[in-house]
């Protein structure tokens, strides 16, 4: 770039500096694609790497030799690596994913029902962690030091610190078994109503809730309180705000960014990092599929799965940066 | 369970005998008190089965990548399923595991057992309402054993020459005489299917008690009554429902909660905690399923067989069943059948732990230093446990076992018929035969132990085609020894099939054959309200 030219003649800078959140967004969503395709190398090659291919694995311990040999040639296993991988993301940026190799069932369909599933869980186990864990946070900074904020803490870190399958067990123990009130498996079909639904998802539900809320609430009272010891929170409290609407008018706008990247966390965690909870609840979610496919080495499966989880990392990132944003206005106009 | 007791159990299901008399006479021909009155019960309960009600089973085993195709049926639940929607052509008797008429009416072998005739069952229609014919058998079978087959079939169809229809009736030619043709084809796989499946394989079309509804793989499968069996006696209850439950202790919970009726694969560990349950009900089956340590016979230092005898003579068998299946399975004896099958050579002296034996036969091999043991958990349940008393055991008697810890991942493609010591459990076959080719004939694919015996191979192709029967009884028992003398396996276990279900269910036959009442367990139990 020649040292004469001014910076508004580069379009590139102009759009930015006109529509920053815009730009921002357009920049996001590149680097996505891009982050996408490297994933999927990385599972490709990670799968490879993997000893045994699909023939072996999914025949077992009765595989012949002339079953295996049969398997490879039809599914093309016998292609040099490269070639198989370019021929599947052919398809895929056609938005043709494949077939399961093991079930023979299209890969979209499949996933479509697993993902829908395991969408519901956590959409509904993130409507109640979210807000309970913020309210809980302000509770515990608006009560800090004394009795109310100590028992939140207790209570929060203690369902933290045990195991998630442990957590489910218990529930299962005592609300299934023990006082008979709970359904239990928590396994949910397609014909299902919504009520029914929400019925046999409770406790899942709840052992997630118990998971995630401590993080999200202990962010959010840290948050706060670093906030509440700035200059401008005296100013406040010396105006003779009341402490309540302090919290809620001046220091909960200033520590939104760092909880909504906590619970942007969580959302991420309660869709893509749930295989223990739906195993212990026999629940149909995405997890136990990738982990089903990846055990007999099934790669349209594993890349499909692969893929989602990635974008829904990389979206609710998005999204957590994006509200950062919004939130504060000193971001929006970068020096 | 001997004739006698049989005879009286047969007495006990036709109505003819009460409970005391039962006992008593069972008692005295030898049965204990427990086992003649579990048999009373399962004997008493075969009269009456309720119908109606929706069936629901947990079962461990199944997996999102589950197929509907029999050909690819491998999992624990596409077991069942296949059982409950189809039938095969021949079926196995659940005590004595004799051959007895399914879709096939009835059979003859040539008198070199090299040629089979078989007489195809009429009235039979499929789901669809076709009508079964002769032409879907061959291309069932077809698909099972031509070039191009996928199946989990593919091994013990091997011998066969050529599948045709001639005027009606099924005629099997083999590569050589085979006198137990009838029982390969009890094989869950070769399910008959419309056309053999060729059009659609995971239509899931057959002819048995249950039609396909609806089918989730690793989630769910339902059934419901088919209307039009061609036969009464089994497939009571009206609906069915295969929920897949890989977690042992979702299963337990399942059960004592009552929202499933039955359960399979209870861990041995935790049947004394679920026995206390008052709904609950433990069902445990005998079978030739076992559990191995098995040793390359033609690799360094495992090429010695003293050094495999001394291995063999340093596990402590009963120690194992003890603490590894909790009492639920036998002691085995270093060769892979016991009298679950039929022919099974009786008197064989039992290897037990003898540290001077052991101590004798290590001196001989000359062998210094360790030997290297892989396990993993998925060799078999308790399998690492299994491996540390096996090293203990050996190192009271001065031979030094290493162990590695393999990850289950991918463990039977790359330890498992590998490296040259490793554990691993095999499943029950239908016949000594099959076992054996599959296992232990020098060309067979799965020759685990690498052992090859030219006296060996030559017994097993001569026992295959002969039809006297204490002949063969007696080839069998000279098997028997050359494997336990000079062959790789060391077997500790055979392990008892440890299932359980609430006291609602009724009518369950302990069927010798395989885990859960040989699949048959849905279209078997009626619920009883």
């Amino acid at each position: 770039m020649s040292n004469t030219s001014e910076a508004g003649r580069q379009p590139g800078l102009r759009f930015r500096e006109r529509f920053p959140l815009l730009s921002l967004i357009t920049e996001r969503l590149v680097l996505s694609v891009i982050l996408l395709f490297a994933v999927s190398v990385l599972i490709f090659g990670g799968v490879e790497a993997l000893p045994g291919d699909f023939a072996t694995t999914y025949l077992g311990q009765s595989a012949t030799p002339q079953a295996v040999a049969n398997i490879r040639a039809e599914l093309g296993l016998d292609k040099p690596v490269v070639t198989r991988y370019f021929e599947w993301l052919g398809g895929a940026l056609q938005g043709d994913f494949g077939k399961s190799w093991a079930s023979r069932n299209s890969v979209s369909e499949q996933v479509g029902k697993r993902l829908g599933n395991s969408l519901f869980l956590a959409g509904f186990a993130a409507i109640i962690a979210v807000p309970l864990a913020i309210c809980l946070g302000m509770l515990s900074v608006h009560f800090r030091n004394r009795m109310p904020d100590k028992i939140i803490n207790v209570v929060s870190l203690a369902a933290i610190s045990l195991p998630e399958f442990f957590i489910g067990y218990l529930l299962i123990l005592y609300f299934a078994v023990n006082f008979g009130i709970a359904t239990f498996p928590a396994t949910v079909y397609e014909d299902m109503g919504f009520l029914e639904r929400i019925q046999t998802i409770a406790l899942p539900t709840a052992t997630l809730v118990l998971v995630v809320l401590a993080h999200m609430m202990r962010m959010t009272r840290a948050a706060i309180l670093s906030v509440m010891s700035s200059a401008y929170m005296e100013t406040a409290e010396l105006k003779g705000l009341s402490a309540g609407r302090a919290i809620i008018k001046h220091a909960a706008p200033n520590a939104l960014a760092p909880i909504i990247n906590v619970v942007a966390l969580n959302l991420a965690y309660l869709v893509v990092g749930v295989v223990v909870v739906e195993v212990v609840f026999v629940y149909p979610g995405m997890g136990q599929y990738m982990v089903d496919a990846v055990t007999v080495r099934d790669m349209p499966v594993v890349q499909a799965c692969g893929l989602i989880f990635a974008a829904v990392y990389i979206l609710l990132n998005m999204v957590a940066d994006i509200l950062a944003i919004v939130a504060n206005p000193r971001l929006r106009h970068p020096r | 369970m001997n004739d006698f007791t049989k005879y009286l159990a047969g007495r006990v299901t036709a109505g003819g005998m009460n409970r005391r008399e039962f006992m008593g006479r069972a008692v005295a021909a030898g049965v204990t008190l427990t086992a003649a009155s579990q048999l009373y019960a399962t004997s008493a309960e075969a009269q009456t089965p309720k119908k109606g009600g929706a069936l629901k089973l947990g079962l461990e085993g199944g997996a999102a990548t589950d197929s509907i195709d029999p050909a690819k049926a491998t999992s624990q639940v596409m077991f069942v399923a296949v059982r409950t929607w189809g039938d095969t052509l021949v079926e196995t008797h659940p005590t004595t595991r004799a051959p007895i008429p399914s879709l096939a009416e009835s059979w003859a072998p040539s008198p070199d057992a090299k040629v089979w005739t078989f007489k195809i069952r009429k009235g039979v229609t499929f789901h669809n309402g076709k009508e079964l014919t002769t032409d879907d058998v061959v291309a069932t079978l077809k698909r099972h054993s031509d070039g191009k087959t996928e199946s989990g079939a593919a091994g013990v169809m091997k011998s066969i020459k050529s599948i045709e229809n001639k005027s009606g009736d099924l005629v099997v030619t083999l590569e050589s005489g085979n006198a137990d043709l009838p029982a390969i084809f009890t094989d869950y796989h070769l399910v008959i299917q419309p056309n053999g499946g060729v059009d659609n394989p995971t239509a899931g079309i057959g002819t048995g008690p249950y039609k396909v509804k609806s089918f989730e793989p690793g989630v769910r499968m339902t059934f419901e009554k088919n209307t039009s069996d061609w036969r009464s006696d089994r497939g009571f209850a009206d609906t069915v429902e295969l929920i897949t439950m890989n977690d042992a202790t979702a299963r337990i919970a399942a059960l004592s909660s009552g929202q499933v009726h039955y359960i399979n694969r209870v861990d041995p560990k935790t049947v004394p905690l679920l026995t206390r349950s008052p709904n609950v009900q433990l069902l445990t089956t005998a079978g030739g399923g076992h559990y191995v340590f098995i040793m390359h016979c033609d690799k360094a230092p495992f090429d010695n067989n003293d050094l495999r005898m001394a291995l063999k003579y340093a596990i402590d068998r009963e120690e194992m069943v003890k603490r590894i299946l909790g009492g639920y399975g036998k002691v085995g004896n270093d060769f892979p059948i016991n009298d679950t099958y039929a022919f099974f050579p009786e008197g064989i002296e039992q290897r037990k732990y003898d540290p001077d034996k052991a101590k004798f036969h290590y001196k001989k091999s000359g062998h210094s230093g360790s030997v290297l043991l892989r396990t993993s958990e998925v060799a078999f349940p308790g399998a690492v446990d299994a491996s540390v008393l096996f090293q203990e055991s050996a190192k009271k008697v001065g031979i030094n076992i290493e162990i590695k810890r393999e990850p289950g991942d991918g463990y039977w493609s790359n330890v498992w018929n590998v490296q040259p010591f490793s554990a691993s459990y095999w499943g029950s076959r239908a016949t000594q035969d099959q076992f054996y080719s599959g296992a232990y004939l020098s060309t067979a694919d799965w020759n685990d132990t690498r052992f090859k015996n030219e006296k060996f191979d030559k017994l097993l192709i001569e026992a295959r085609s002969e039809l006297d029967q204490s002949k063969r009884k007696d080839m069998y028992r000279e098997m028997a020894m050359l494997v336990r003398d000079e062959g790789g396996t060391i077997l500790p276990m055979f392990n008892d099939y440890v299932n359980a279900a609430t006291k609602k269910v009724k009518g369950y036959v302990n069927d010798i054959g395989n885990d859960m009442s040989n699949g048959y367990v849905a279209t078997r139990i009626w619920l009883d309200a």
